[in-house]
């Protein structure tokens, strides 16, 4: 039976780890490398390294990390944050990475989704899609990590991103990211229903009721998480046994 | 010893190379690992592992590309009969045929064909992507001290179909049963990526470069 993943997620800057409330307020807290080690051994299914890099002579940094993290862990490792084009696709896949996560361009370049599947695959394209709330049964799209609206219908968008060929949706609630008060349950579901395509939930986790919820009533087929493991508030194994303990398939 | 990853410009090769040296290592030996094209240097391996992501026929017309490629790689699996590890779509490719965009050749090397993983009613999800449970269906060198039901990673929608129940060494469950492990003879490959699948795929590994067909 496929199990039900459970991805930690690393806030990478300047080759650092961070993790943001609400994309704002910064708190540096380690090596990737090491942390990612770390998860890995704690039976992590994947790990997901995010790039907030800002400025662009720095970018190259997350290739070094990308490339020291394939040498030690030996499960899958997916990289996203500032990918515009298939240039950077192919640079994070040849330092090492398993899957490549587009945000921004997938919205500003729909071509990127759809090259960039038919020259690697659809199975390391995965669409990060950053969901806020507007009204009942409607979230918007935000790019440039939450800050710009863009219009966009979340609920059409993701069906578009799966017809053009994206392997997996990173869906992360705007509204939840930071607030430790649970995914978007409503927002997880309807996206789960609609594609064909695992889903991995994201954004809001405060406790590992979370993470049982977005599997059962999300749907997701993977969910994500961030300072709960970052900050020791729980590992990973507690993390399985809890869901374990709930009837989830995880592997353990 | 020396071990080729054959390099046709599909995907991620160095996690493959990577885990290879941790394998070499973890049963103190000393192979040389190699990322090659050239035919030469593959003639000259004891060992290669043939790795493929992305389409069947991309993964094929890639091989094709490569000057002499396709013949060297024949002669190496059936003249000289050296073993041989395809990863994910690099076992599918042992295929007669594969039906992913459209039909495409295969190696032939097993009688069998890839096709998609039938999902009646649209009720799985795919890729079929994640972790999941082999079961051995024989016992074959390659997966001693791999516990049987042990998690490998997964990630691919299209699977190899063969009549040739001798050849399945393990299978997995999908809606359906899914063949994730195939040999015959000096080749073998398997479905899942033992590069990713942590310490059940390094010691597959290991086995491999232990192997003497």
């Amino acid at each position: 039976m496929l199990k039900n993943r459970i991805i930690p997620c690393l806030d990478v800057k300047n080759g650092r780890v961070v993790k943001g409330i609400n994309f704002v307020d910064l708190v540096d807290a380690g090596n990737p490398v090491e942390q990612a080690k770390i998860y890995d051994e704690q039976g992590a299914d994947e790990i997901c390294f995010l790039d907030i890099t800002a400025s662009n002579e720095n970018r190259n940094i997350i290739l070094d990390t990308v490339i020291k993290t394939a040498e030690k862990c030996f499960i899958p490792l997916t990289v996203g944050g500032g990918v515009r084009s298939l240039e950077d696709i192919r640079n994070l896949l040849l330092a090492g990475a398993d899957k490549v996560s587009i945000n921004t361009a997938a919205v500003s370049n729909k071509n990127l989704v759809k090259e960039s599947s038919e020259k690697f695959g659809s199975q390391c394209i995965v669409v990060a899609v950053d969901a806020k709330k507007i009204s009942d049964n409607k979230w918007e799209i935000f790019t440039h990590g939450g800050k710009k609206p863009t219009g966009i219908d979340a609920l059409k968008f993701v069906e578009k991103m799966e017809s053009l060929g994206a392997g997996e949706i990173l869906l992360t609630s705007m509204d939840r990211d930071g607030t430790k008060k649970g995914y978007d349950l409503d927002l997880t579901k309807k996206v789960s229903n609609l594609v064909n395509i695992p889903v991995i939930a994201s954004g809001g986790v405060g406790n590992l009721e979370h993470l049982h919820q977005g599997i059962k009533i999300g749907k997701a087929s993977a969910v994500l998480a961030a300072s709960i493991f970052h900050f020791g508030e729980y590992s990973i194994l507690e993390a399985k046994q809890y869901l374990d303990s709930k009837g989830i398939p995880v592997r353990i | 010893m020396s071990i080729a990853i054959i390099d046709y410009g599909s995907g991620n090769l160095r996690s493959a190379a990577k885990a290879l040296e941790v394998a070499n290592k973890n049963i103190n030996t000393n192979s040389k690992i190699v990322i090659t094209s050239d035919p030469t240097v593959i003639k000259k391996s004891n060992k290669i592992i043939l790795p493929g992501q992305g389409s069947f026929r991309d993964c094929y017309l890639g091989i094709k590309k490569i000057n002499g490629l396709i013949d060297t790689l024949n002669d190496f699996v059936l003249v000289q009969k050296k073993p041989i590890f395809g990863i994910c779509v690099g076992m599918q490719l042992f295929a007669k045929i594969g039906y992913e965009s459209e039909e495409t050749k295969g190696f032939g090397w097993i009688d069998g064909i890839v096709k998609k993983i039938n999902n009646i009613n649209k009720t799985l999800k795919l890729p079929h992507m994640g972790w999941n449970q082999i079961e051995l269906k024989k016992d074959f060198l390659l997966f001693s001290g791999i516990e049987n039901k042990s998690h490998m990673y997964f990630v691919h929608s299209y699977e190899f179909s063969t009549k040739k129940k001798d050849c399945i060494v393990a299978t997995t469950n999908y809606g359906n049963s899914i063949i994730v492990a195939i040999a015959k003879d000096n080749i073998f490959g398997t479905q899942f990526h033992p590069e990713k699948s942590q310490k059940n795929g390094l010691k597959l590994l290991e086995n491999f470069l232990k192997w003497e067909v």
